[in-house]
């Protein structure tokens, strides 16, 4: 998104992962425009020195359901970012929160919908007769 | 009624006891193994293994007919939204959840997680009753309607003791409505004078206490702070 000419600002609890952030890149995360900001994203303060009160989108794409949940609904509710992103890995729950309202992307189902569409791609080459019906 | 409790540690076991010795039916969802097979030797069937976090186990433990949902686990992220899920999708009537980080509860109120109780900030409010200089006690906060009943002692360095009720010019947005004198408690009226040693009872908007402090603290003077 930096390299699309975006303004970008990360926020983690982890200090380290300023350095992933930097793999492959050939200037630093700051002088490329980026921000980094090391916090809990249920911290308001947090939230607010990553810069969310002027933000457009606000993606939650932490490694807890739960929390990308919560985190989202508060950019949502309390700072009204207009697009607002939950990584939501249970299925169900993506499902029924994007009917609440909140955008979510499933990673889960993503690749349930790719790795059915291979096993179909597969039958349909003619490399299984599992699929064939059996004769009654 | 129908209830289910979430977080089988200190307080969802022993709330969970409880719950059944006065007879309502239980069930407690923990999920961490080990301390499932713990409870379970105790609470038996009552005790469900599983992430209430997932839509799945909710409803294996018949959340569709629950009359009430009790969020008491660890983590504030699982109760809030444990509670919301109960709340909005499946429509269960009453729901409590509990507040581990007293920073987070804005976030429950943000989402609609009411009541929300708060153990640290119970303490607090113990520690106002203990701790003298503090001299105010909440007694009770009706969140939703917007009030909040307290207590406070008089001490000898009251400014009102000594003044009659009907010359105390208690703040806008207060009441008193009763004094509680050697281990008795009345309505006072007008000329109701008050003592040293009366412990008032007050109800009153939110954000009022520091206005009744003053007012009944040792600068008091029973004319408010207007003057």
């Amino acid at each position: 998104m930096l390299r699309e000419g975006h303004q970008v600002s990360c926020l983690d609890e982890d200090p380290e992962s300023h350095a992933r952030l930097e793999v492959g890149l050939e200037k630093s995360w700051e002088d490329l425009g980026g921000q980094f900001t090391v916090g809990a994203g249920l911290e308001t303060e947090a939230l607010e020195a990553a810069g969310i009160e002027g933000a457009d989108v606000f993606i939650a794409s932490t490694d807890g359901d739960n929390t990308n949940i919560v985190i989202s609904q508060i950019a949502q509710r309390r700072y009204e970012v207009p697009t607002v992103i939950a990584r939501v890995l249970d299925p169900l729950r993506a499902e029924w929160y994007q009917r609440q309202g909140l955008n979510t992307v499933c990673p889960t189902r993503v690749a349930i919908d790719l790795l059915e569409g291979e096993v179909r791609n597969a039958a349909g080459r003619g490399g299984s007769t599992d699929d064939t019906p059996a004769a009654a | 009624m129908y209830i289910i409790v979430v977080g089988a540690g200190k307080v969802g076991w022993n709330l969970a006891r409880e719950l059944l010795d006065k007879g309502h039916e239980v069930t407690l969802i923990e999920n961490d193994r080990r301390r499932y097979l713990t409870v379970e030797q105790e609470l038996e069937h009552n005790v469900s293994y599983g992430d209430a976090s997932e839509l799945w186990v909710l409803e294996r433990a018949g959340i569709q007919r629950a009359d009430m949902v009790i969020a008491v686990t660890g983590d504030d992220e699982d109760n809030m939204l444990i509670c919301q899920v109960a709340k909005e999708k499946y429509l269960v009537d009453q729901i409590i959840a509990r507040v581990n980080n007293p920073r987070n509860r804005r976030h429950f109120d943000l989402l609609g997680i009411k009541p929300s109780v708060s153990a640290t900030d119970l303490i607090l409010r113990l520690l106002e009753h203990e701790v003298p200089e503090y001299g105010l006690v909440h007694l009770l906060d009706l969140q939703e309607e917007q009030l909040e009943i307290i207590e406070m002692l008089l001490g000898k360095d009251s400014g009102v003791t000594g003044r009659r009720v009907g010359d105390l010019q208690m703040p806008e947005g207060s009441l008193l409505i009763s004094v509680l004198r050697e281990g008795k408690g009345f309505v006072p009226n007008a000329d109701t004078v008050l003592q040293e040693g009366d412990e008032i009872l007050a109800v009153l908007d939110p954000g009022k206490e520091e206005d009744l402090k003053v007012l009944f603290g040792p600068e008091g003077n029973g004319n408010g702070t207007g003057g």
